[in-house]
């Protein structure tokens, strides 16, 4: 048996994968409606995660966001000032909030972290010292599988962990790869062609296969999974650089705007009023600590929205790019059309009737397994009523399995032989039986076959003489609801090429049913890497799916290269993400979360920035009023006095991080619509809540503390 | 007619002839700096200077023409100041101090023309001729160049070419800004404004007092004072003086040749980067935030308590009887918010609010529509900050007319908008703390303070226009101040002239229907709320601590 989903192609595959790779995704997400988000907050991890929080304040670890270092760098100050005037309950309350603010930005990535970690702790357990078999020569020896080196040959049988990262060079074996997909069934990897790629920490089930080493132990590809889940090998995006720079120019603008008020205040004679407490508990307030404290989590989170979905990407710059792609290339099998083909109509030949056919044709596919077999049965109950019979059934039956050498299956019963098979195989056995091929058979065929579709024939050999019952219809199925897929992402302004191996002829009608806006037809690697080629000289960034290791350069030109983890590690390398449910559909997916991680990072730093409007109308007031009485006018939220107009500033500072943690975590909602509404939307909530937000905490905050007796 | 209508119908004339102008004249200004082709008198300069039109430069050769050219200039102005006793026609006025020649030659050649002298009274005729007239005309040149070379940064792609510096700077002059002011020039005269190279009158006042008339061309200066977005009147009291601004046409022409250039230039822009909605988008947040200041100060000039105010029907203190409220705050807001810096009436005696007004125009970056060309390329800054905001909530990485805000251009920008609040804040601050800033105030409370902060303001946008109440002519103020022209002028021009090298590499990004859309209406509220909200949030202790708490008082 020969595995290669390519040659699903055929009229009649004889492919039967161990596990479909191309069924749709296993976790019950309905792709049809294809919404990101969800992945539920629990409080409990803030809690969890608070050890870890406490770890990260070192000065080394804090300086990478310069906006928090800021803000550390506030907290010693203050309490040092606090320290110095043990007396001065104020400045201890403003020092003990802007530790908190530090410490509640680090809990927003231990907890982001944290769910990683999870999944990290799992891949370990699969990551058990091994011991491998090293063939030397003709004989074994027992070594670590710590020990092996690049170039390795091992022996696996069954019940072996397979011991690192390799390719098959000799046998056949049926593979657990669970420990890494989370799926239970078995695959077959077997030595040459694009099945051979084994990776360590995979358990073998049966039989015995040679594996060549192609990575170094702590570089495999479970290493490398680890290190992403738990955001060890985490960089920062380019955008996320190009915003940590605009949050750096802000806090310089602001730490200017409040060091430059020292002397103002001096001149205007409210230097008490200003002390380096209060200068502080202003520039930790002004400076955008909401953005700054959440960013990297809202990274890690995206990254670990895309662990949920079982897609590992390889980095953070490649979840970036799938939310600019603006072409996606989509393999036709499996993504747009169901994996196989399916009988849709039994056609009869000139003295036939259609039941016959359909009768035949259930008959002698009931020895095919194949798909395609299967849907004949199918047919043939749903659409004539035929009760599915069992093999079992017919005593004295000899059947006749599909193989892809006959490419044909059939029974021989009751003196009645009955065949169904590709056009070719099914003429040659008629006529070896002394039969004549019917006319119009050659014709239906024919036809058939121009529309797109693929005819199978229906023979019979009886009392009659051989002779062609009918033309049994194979269609390609466009999946349920890619047509309305195609139509969002158009409004969200990405264009769907569909590759094929088809015909321009079938390519167009497939095309046209799901509503792509482009194809590819007879596809070959190379047409694939021009199409990117071009589409990238366009200036659009490109997305695309591939498993052979023929797809390995046009994964690698890709902008956004999934590889399925089906796939030989020759893809597996070239992409920078490996789906590990091998599901060609989850590019869509993949678009939509790289898009919700841009979104929710404008989000919050809008929200940050228009929060500084209340926190002003706070403190001003509280700093001025005495020097300048009519400055009062401006305390437009009544705070009770000024202590506790700042006081509730820093606090609301501090407590909008820890409400926002789910937010950064889960990401903002996200719901394909064009550019020109997303933005309404999201500046409607953000820009204009952020603005309003800040206003009603302050207060309310400030009606909290102010019943604490000497404050209010 | 009541005040308010005649108001009314003034604005609606003025926005109605931009309306008209921009569109001829942007299309104009757009087709000159892409052509190829040298006028005869402009072959003619080349050939004098020794420049070679037709090269294209890359960002950082454009910028060594900026600056030499710029340096250049500011040591030919100082040294003409210094001499000026020992060249003709010199009325008999000595040479100018060293730290308010340099003041003088910085504040010209940074388009700023902020005056601590007296025209009348301390400069030749060939000082103001040769020298300060001059750098009104190419100083305004300079930054239309540096706009229109931002510009082809998001016109052009893959390549570092950003076109010819000394082409720029010697079409902007001939092309534009000559021909424009010679006919302004002309009405000017012909409106009753002065035009000679006489000598100083003495006459006998009613009273038996003695008074100097000057004499001067005053005229040809006025027109490329204001066009320009210079601001450096001939005469001390500038455009509130009638030799120099002689009654109401007068005053509506000024304030329109304030304005149009800059209202003019995105459409330019649109033009160039082959898309004028997006020039419109640009022009209506400039637009928005103008009228908002202008409805602003006028009613504030108008709605003021105080006795004295109500009786004359509002606060004329500092304003000229023959211009009146609405077009005197119509004059300031323009005035200030185009960088010109020129004035009809005494800004230090407007309102405590609507002084606050007139600063945070200033502060915003001189962009709404700002001086000739930095208000442009301030806006597009501004227009690149507000993307990367809030460009990021459609879901894409920011990108603005096809190309990527990216590290380079976020960084670029960021260090952009860093400059002015910084020599600002900074200025104010140094200038409270020594007592070199102090003793100049004459001032006390948050007033002195306003005065201090609208110069050091006004100085660091390249406006020129003084809150006036201290003496800006010592050593400390001209010096300080000198430098904060400087700083606020050139380091701006490197980063946006960087950025344009950067944005002219890239390759373009088509259009989908996911990209960000920032010729709609939406984008233009998004850019606007951006600018008043990264301004505000900046200057707001600054603000309540001079203009806000004597305004509120009242």
């Amino acid at each position: 048996m020969t595995i290669n989903t390519k040659k699903q192609e055929d009229p009649m595959s004889t492919v039967t994968p161990t596990r479909a790779p191309h069924q749709d995704v296993p976790t019950g997400h309905k792709p049809a409606e294809g919404r990101v988000g969800a992945g539920l907050f629990d409080p409990r991890q803030l809690v969890k995660s608070l050890p870890d929080a406490f770890r990260k304040l070192g000065p080394r670890v804090m300086v990478k966001s310069p906006v928090m270092f800021v803000v550390l760098i506030g907290s010693v100050v203050t309490t040092v000032l606090a320290i110095k005037t043990p007396g001065d309950w104020f400045g201890w309350v403003i020092a003990a909030w802007l530790w908190l603010t530090v410490v509640f930005a680090n809990l927003a990535e231990a907890v982001a972290e944290g769910r990683g970690r999870a999944q990290a702790d799992t891949l370990r357990k699969a990551k058990t010292d091994t011991v491998a078999r090293r063939l030397v020569g003709d004989s074994e020896e027992r070594v670590p599988g710590t020990e092996l080196k690049v170039g390795d040959l091992v022996v696996c049988e069954a019940d072996d962990t397979i011991p690192g990262d390799g390719d098959v060079v000799e046998g056949v074996a049926s593979v657990d790869e669970s420990a890494i997909t989370g799926e239970s069934a078995p695959v077959i990897r077997e030595s040459g062609g694009d099945r051979s790629a084994v990776t360590g920490g995979t358990k073998v089930l049966s039989d015995r296969i040679v594996i060549k080493i192609t990575t170094k132990p702590g570089e495999t590809f479970i290493d490398r999974m680890i290190n992403l889940v738990e955001g060890a090998a985490r960089q920062k995006t380019p955008n996320e650089i190009a915003l940590n720079i605009l949050l750096a120019s802000l806090t310089i603008v602001f730490l200017l705007a409040v060091v430059t008020l020292k002397p103002f205040a001096i001149y205007a004679g409210a230097d008490k009023q200003t002390s380096m407490i209060v200068l502080t508990a202003l520039l930790v307030c002004l400076i955008p600590t909401t953005i700054g404290a959440l960013l990297s989590a809202i990274g890690i989170a995206g990254m670990d929205r895309l662990v949920q979905r079982n897609v590992l990407a390889m980095s953070g710059r490649a979840v970036e790019a799938a939310g600019d792609v603006s072409t996606l290339l989509l393999d036709k099998t499996g993504t747009i059309t169901l994996g196989n083909r399916q009988a849709a109509e039994f056609v009869p030949v000139r003295g036939t009737t259609e039941p016959e056919v359909a009768d035949a044709a259930q008959l002698s596919s009931l020895a095919d397994e194949t798909p395609e077999g299967r849907s004949i049965v199918v047919l043939a109950k749903e659409k004539h009523g035929l009760r599915e019979r069992h093999q079992g059934e017919l005593v004295g039956a000899e059947w006749i399995a599909f193989t892809a050498q006959t490419r044909m299956s059939g029974v021989d019963v009751d003196g009645r032989k009955v065949r169904k098979g590709a056009a070719g195989s099914v003429i040659a056995w008629v006529q070896e039986q002394g039969g004549t091929v019917a006319e119009d058979a050659d014709t239906t065929a024919n036809r058939i076959s121009e529309a797109g579709g693929t005819p199978l024939l229906v023979a019979v050999e009886d009392d009659r003489g051989a002779r062609i019952l009918g033309v049994i219809h194979l269609k390609d199925v466009v999946k349920e609801g890619m047509r309305e897929r195609f139509e969002e992402l158009r409004r969200m302004g990405i264009k769907t090429v569909m590759i094929t191996g088809d015909n321009p002829l079938t390519a167009k009608a497939i095309a046209e049913e799901a509503g792509v806006d482009d194809f590819l037809a007879e596809a070959t690697p190379e047409d694939k890497m021009a199409l990117i080629k071009r589409e990238q000289a366009g200036g659009k960034l490109v997305a695309m799916t591939g498993d052979g290791t023929n797809d390995a350069p046009a994964l690698a030109q890709a902008d956004v290269g999934v590889a399925m983890n089906t796939g030989t590690s020759a893809a597996k390398e070239a992409g920078n993400m490996v789906d590990l449910d091998s599901n060609p559909t989850k590019l869509i997916e993949i678009v939509e979360i790289g898009k919700q991680l841009l979104i929710t990072r404008g989000a919050l730093t809008t929200f940050s920035i228009a929060n500084d409007v209340a926190k002003y109308f706070a403190i001003i007031p509280a700093m001025f009023a005495v020097a300048y009485p009519s400055l009062d006018k401006l305390n437009i939220m009544g705070l009770a006095s000024p202590e506790s107009a700042i006081l509730s500033a820093v606090i609301f500072n501090a407590l909008i991080i820890i409400v926002l943690v789910p937010l950064a975590l889960r990401g903002v909602q996200y719901r394909p619509m064009s550019a020109d509404r997303m933005l309404r939307r999201n500046l409607g909530i953000y820009g204009l809540g952020g603005l309003i937000a800040p206003f009603i905490g302050i207060k309310l905050i400030d009606l909290l503390i102010s019943l604490i007796p000497g404050i209010g | 007619m009541s005040p308010v209508l005649a108001d009314v119908l003034l604005v609606t004339a003025l926005i109605g002839a931009l309306a008209l102008v921009h569109r001829p004249l942007g299309d104009y200004m757009a087709a000159i700096y892409s052509s190829k082709k040298h006028l005869r008198v402009e072959k003619w300069i080349y050939r004098s200077v020794g420049a070679n039109p037709d090269t294209e430069m890359r960002w950082p050769a454009y910028l060594r023409g900026v600056l030499a050219f710029s340096a250049v200039s500011v040591l030919f102005l100082y040294l003409l100041q210094r001499v000026q006793d020992k060249l003709p026609l010199s009325l008999g006025f000595k040479p100018i101090t060293p730290d308010q020649a340099f003041n003088t030659a910085v504040s010209f050649v940074s388009n700023t023309n902020w005056q601590s002298y007296s025209g009348e009274v301390a400069m030749s005729h060939v000082t103001q001729t040769a020298g300060l007239a001059v750098q009104n005309f190419v100083s305004a040149a300079v930054g239309i160049a540096v706009a229109v070379a931002l510009v082809r940064g998001f016109a052009r792609s893959r390549t570092g070419d950003l076109g010819n510096f000394w082409a720029d700077l010697v079409r902007g002059i001939v092309r534009i800004l000559i021909p424009i002011s010679v006919v302004a020039a002309v009405i000017l005269i012909a409106a009753g404004a002065i035009q000679n190279f006489g000598d100083i009158h003495t006459i006998t006042t009613l009273t038996g007092d003695k008074q100097a008339i000057s004499p001067g061309a005053v005229a040809s200066q006025e027109a490329i004072k204001d066009l320009g977005t210079n601001g450096g009147g001939f005469f001390n009291a500038n455009s509130s003086h009638p030799f120099e601004n002689p009654g109401g046409f007068t005053n509506l022409l000024e304030i329109f040749l304030l304005l149009v250039i800059p209202f003019s230039l995105p459409r330019t822009f649109g033009k160039m980067v082959g898309n004028v909605k997006q020039g419109y988008a640009i022009v209506a947040a400039m637009g928005i935030i103008w009228f908002l200041a202008v409805v602003a100060v006028t009613w504030i000039e108008y709605a003021h308590p105080g006795i004295a105010s109500q009786i004359a029907g509002g606060s004329m203190e500092g304003k000229e009887q023959r211009f009146g409220e609405g077009p005197s705050s119509l004059f300031a807001v323009s005035t200030t918010m185009t960088s010109t810096g020129s004035v009809n009436s005494f800004h230090d005696s407007f309102q405590g609010l609507s002084g606050g007004v007139l600063l945070l125009g200033m502060m915003l970056g001189e962009i709404a529509p700002g001086g000739v060309g930095s208000g442009l390329y301030g806006m597009l800054i501004m227009a690149i900050i507000a993307v990367f905001l809030a460009g990021l909530m459609v879901g894409r990485t920011p990108e603005y007319l096809g190309k990527k805000i990216g590290t380079r251009e976020i960084k670029l920008a960021a260090c952009y908008i860093l400059i002015t609040p910084a020599l600002v804040l900074i200025g104010t601050a140094v200038a409270l703390a020594l007592p070199d800033g102090k003793d100049a105030m004459t001032n006390i409370g948050a007033h002195g303070f306003s005065e201090v902060l609208y110069a050091y303001t006004s100085a660091s946008n390249n406006n020129g226009s003084a809150f006036a109440g201290f003496g800006a002519n010592t050593e400390f103020f001209n010096t300080t101040l000198g430098l904060c022209m400087a700083l606020g002028r050139f380091l701006p021009m490197v980063f946006v002239l960087a950025l344009a090298g950067s944005l002219a590499e890239q390759k373009p990004i088509p259009d989908t229907a996911g990209t960000l859309r920032t010729e709609k209406p939406l984008f233009t509220g998004l850019l606007v709320g951006a600018i008043m909200i990264v301004t505000g949030l900046t200057f707001f202790p600054a603000l309540a601590l001079g203009p806000l708490a004597e305004g509120l008082a009242a």
